[in-house]
């Protein structure tokens, strides 16, 4: 086990090294000059060529890429162009609201959608079942801006009990906090609890037909037992296998959310800095996205041992 | 003599509209006494596990008992409660499945499985559970009980997960033990050894046993009295002695004279005919590849020299594992031998690269165990039969030809060509996969557990088709079986194998007539019902 994580842990480094080059080439062959947006509309083109000298732009391209790794290799990840901020430090900054905004949809999607899931299998068929499913479809198909706008509506203007925009450290006021985290969290969830509560369903359905459900009945088990004890724990693979997958679409998810309810986190930053074409902040950011997927992804591989015995690496 | 455990009278149980007749058990009449062993028998869609089922109060929600009651010890069970009938479960009726692989949950611990049982249904505490558990994993014979308990399904084998199946139903001591064809997927060695337990256990418990099986070997083995099924219909009912020597109904009567006979029929002697297939040295080596670990090595098939002439059958025999379906599946470069040689005629086929296999394929044929998956579902049958001919150049009139000719030689009706396999029966379609395989007119025909899925009736039918079809045709054909009364009476030759290797190998009449080896007398000794033989009576 511990021999599986290491070498998962040691496989991050191709990936890291495919993902630096292809982000840093690609940004170089996409239109638009850093040095021109910060000039500003008036710039000559000698203002322009010397900050494109300043920047280390005007070196060949391959030259530019290796002080990049130099620098990446020491821990430094760079200047931002725009925000007069290392990007360690721009990072640093935006971490913690779109760490809290993910952490909080996924409490709050898991925390839903798997007893969602189950008592529409266990109710297969019933009122409640079609009521889960068919909002697990509306789910799917609305964009989360509108999710997003519409909770604003109801609970921020019209009923007056939350905050419109806005973001509170969590250590500065926890309350206040957790007041500006609720409808961004609802909003960016009501995807993941469509599709997990669907994928919840479907592996119980699948689950409830197998020998061993028949078995713990013949032991005579109440139904909540079979279902929980029983059910869920071997439907609990494919579960985990779309959370995981959910934990990536988060990422992109959260550029949208973070934007209409105006958190100042990653996503946006992720914004600004593709529109300004803030090359170190945009490569250190993207760098930053894979290995947490990376990561993520060993950790859903874990998890499956948690569940099934079987499975051993 | 003392009340009976469970007294089924008249039970009735409705199929939903639309399935192929009216009621799944009809009119079901039967008791089952202390200490007795009750086996009910009958071919597949006879009823004779839904009659189990609804005892248990487990039937599917499409199925509803009509009419009728179900008497458990006085208490009828069709009017009790969920709540009460959760009550009586694993309390006064226990049951154990065909499945041991698939019955116990894979994510939990063997002893955990059953301190369930003790949590749901007593009151003691977690030492007295324990002690409980490691006394009835003792008497289910399991090895060192202490570790079977934290183990994983996965970690044993079938045998013990039955018996941690029977543990499990047995640890309270109910008064009845229904068994739905506990040893059908066990090997013949193994349900020797499951039966035998089976037998002991109820015998010093007196429990009343509902023991369901489709096997009349079985039957012999275990049963005091028999009643058969046919349609959801009680057909007779017996002492087992009287109903499998003395059956009254012309029903019981063929099922009884379906059953192969475990003595080999005088095949006669071997002519100096061509040789079909030699292997030589034949091995299959599986080798997992890990970096850190050792590689897993597993030796599929060891130094298997065998031969088959024209016209002749040979059969290869052995339990689960034993590499008899590997060996056929090198022989047909399905899958690629390690070692040895494979000769097709003259021609060494083991070493051959792909291309030039090609043009052999069609010389080796093969029906395979389960005619509901070996067919693909959305093509016709006719589709099926002439892909392969056609794929060697006949064009399609002429395949279509050959294959109207092959459905009548299988005795099916040659204007269903244009029919998909779902509108056909099990016996149905292992006859048109034998009529696929003979499309590419092959001269070595390999069945591999081609009869194991069919019931002892169509079996007996499609048996006696492959050995028409290989006088006729003068075939070679290699027979995989795990079924010895199959083996006896289709082979001309035996091959015995077991853990890869060929341990006996001779005529039938020589193999079990006098076996030498000992696993293959091990072999024999334990196939159910050896010591009986099944009468062939005049069917009516």
């Amino acid at each position: 086990m511990l021999d599986f994580i290491a070498r998962r842990l040691v496989s991050i480094i191709p990936v890291l090294v495919v993902v630096a080059l292809f982000v840093f080439f690609m940004l170089r062959l996409t239109p638009g000059d850093p040095a021109a947006v910060i000039a500003g509309d008036n710039a000559t083109s000698d203002q322009i060529a010397d900050i494109r000298e300043k920047l280390g732009l005007n070196l060949p391209i391959w030259q530019q890429f290796g002080i990049w790794l130099g620098n990446m290799l020491q821990g430094n990840f760079g200047e931002s162009f725009f925000f007069k901020k290392t990007v360690a430090e721009l990072i640093a900054q935006r971490l913690e609201p779109t760490l809290a905004l993910s952490v909080c949809t996924l409490i709050l999607a898991v925390s839903t959608a798997v007893p969602l899931g189950v008592i529409a299998a266990y109710r297969q068929g019933s009122l409640l079942d079609r009521v889960v499913m068919g909002f697990s479809v509306l789910g799917f198909s609305m964009p989360s801006f509108v999710i997003g706008y519409c909770l604003i509506y109801v609970f921020a203007i019209e009923l007056g009990w939350l905050p419109v925009q806005g973001y509170t450290r969590i250590g500065v006021d926890f309350w206040s906090f957790l007041e500006r985290i609720i409808l961004p969290s609802v909003t960016l969830g009501i995807i993941y609890v469509a599709l997990i509560a669907r994928i919840t369903r479907a592996s119980i359905l699948e689950v409830l037909n197998e020998d061993y459900i028949r078995t713990a009945r013949a032991k005579g088990l109440s139904n909540r037992v079979v279902l929980m004890r029983h059910a869920l724990r071997n439907a609990a693979v494919p579960i985990l296998t779309v959370i995981g997958v959910g934990i990536a679409l988060l990422i992109g998810g959260a550029i949208v959310t973070e934007s209409v309810f105006g958190l100042p986190g990653l996503g946006r930053l992720t914004v600004e800095a593709v529109l300004s074409r803030d090359f170190p902040t945009i490569q250190a950011v993207i760098l930053l996205f894979s290995v947490v997927y990376v990561l993520i992804n060993l950790l859903i591989d874990i998890g499956y041992t948690i569940f099934d015995p079987r499975i051993r690496y | 003599m003392a009340n009976p455990v469970l007294e089924v009278r008249d039970l009735t149980v409705a199929l939903p509209a639309g399935a192929d007749r009216v009621n799944a058990v009809e009119k079901v009449s039967f008791t089952v006494n202390p200490g007795e062993i009750v086996c009910l028998v009958g071919e597949s869609g006879s009823g004779k596990s839904v009659i189990a089922f609804t005892v248990m109060g487990l039937l599917a929600k499409a199925l509803k008992p009509s009419s009728g009651e179900i008497l458990l010890q006085g208490e009828n069970v069709l009017a009790a409660s969920e709540a009460r009938l959760r009550e009586l479960r694993c309390t006064r009726m226990s049951m154990i499945f065909q499945e041991p692989m698939t019955a116990l949950n894979p994510v939990m611990t063997c002893g955990d499985q059953i301190d369930e049982v003790l949590r749901t249904h007593t009151k003691l505490d977690p030492a007295a559970r324990k002690a409980k558990i490691i006394g009835i994993l003792k008497r289910v014979q399991l090895p060192e009980p202490e570790r079977i308990y934290a183990s994983f399904p996965h970690q044993l084998s079938g045998g013990q997960r039955q018996r941690i199946m029977i543990a499990m139903a047995l640890v309270l001591d109910p008064v009845l033990l229904i068994a739905d064809e506990p040893t059908t997927a066990l090997d013949v060695t193994t349900q020797a050894e499951i039966l035998k337990l089976i037998a002991e256990l109820q015998g010093s418990q007196g429990t009343g046993v509902l023991f369901i099986t489709h096997d009349f070997g079985v039957v012999a083995e275990i049963a005091h009295r028999v009643a058969v099924l046919r349609w959801g219909e009680l057909v007779e009912m017996g002492q087992t002695e009287q109903i499998l020597s003395r059956p009254q109904q012309g029903y019981t009567r063929m099922l009884i004279s379906s059953v192969p006979s475990i003595h080999p029929a005088h095949r006669g002697v071997r002519l100096d005919k061509a040789t079909v297939l030699r292997t030589e040295k034949l091995g299959k080596t599986y080798a997992g590849k890990s970096f850190f670990q050792k590689a897993r090595v597993v030796k599929a098939a060891v130094d298997v020299d065998l031969d088959i002439r024209r016209g002749e059958t040979l059969g290869i025999v052995g339990e689960s594992g034993s590499g008899k379906s590997t060996v056929a599946r090198c022989i047909a470069r399905l899958i690629d031998p390690t070692e040895g040689r494979v000769f097709l005629g003259d021609t060494e086929i083991a070493t051959m690269s792909a291309g030039k296999l090609r043009p052999h394929r069609r010389r080796v044929q093969i029906v395979f165990q389960d005619p509901y998956r070996s067919m693909n579902p959305r093509i016709t049958i006719g589709d099926s039969i002439i892909e392969g001919p056609m794929n060697f150049g006949l064009p399609r009139n002429e395949a279509l030809a050959r294959a109207r000719k092959l459905m009548e030689t299988v005795r099916l009706d040659p204007n269903s060509l244009d029919r998909y396999p779902h509108q056909f029966s099990g016996g149905q379609r292992q006859r048109i996969c034998i009529a696929r395989a003979l499309a590419m007119e092959p001269e070595l025909l390999i069945a591999d557990e081609a009869v194991s899925a069919l019931d002892v009736s169509v079996q007996k039918q499609v048996l006696e088709l492959l050995d028409e079809i290989r006088q006729r045709l003068n075939l070679a054909v290699l027979f995989i079986t795990h079924d010895l009364r199959v083996a006896a009476q289709i082979c001309d030759y035996v091959a015995v194998m077991s853990k890869g290797r060929v341990v006996e190998y001779g005529s039938a009449e020589q193999v079990f007539g006098a076996p030498k080896d000992e696993y293959t007398k091990a072999l024999f000794a334990a196939a159910p019902g050896r010591n009986w033989e099944f009468g062939k009576f005049a069917t009516a």
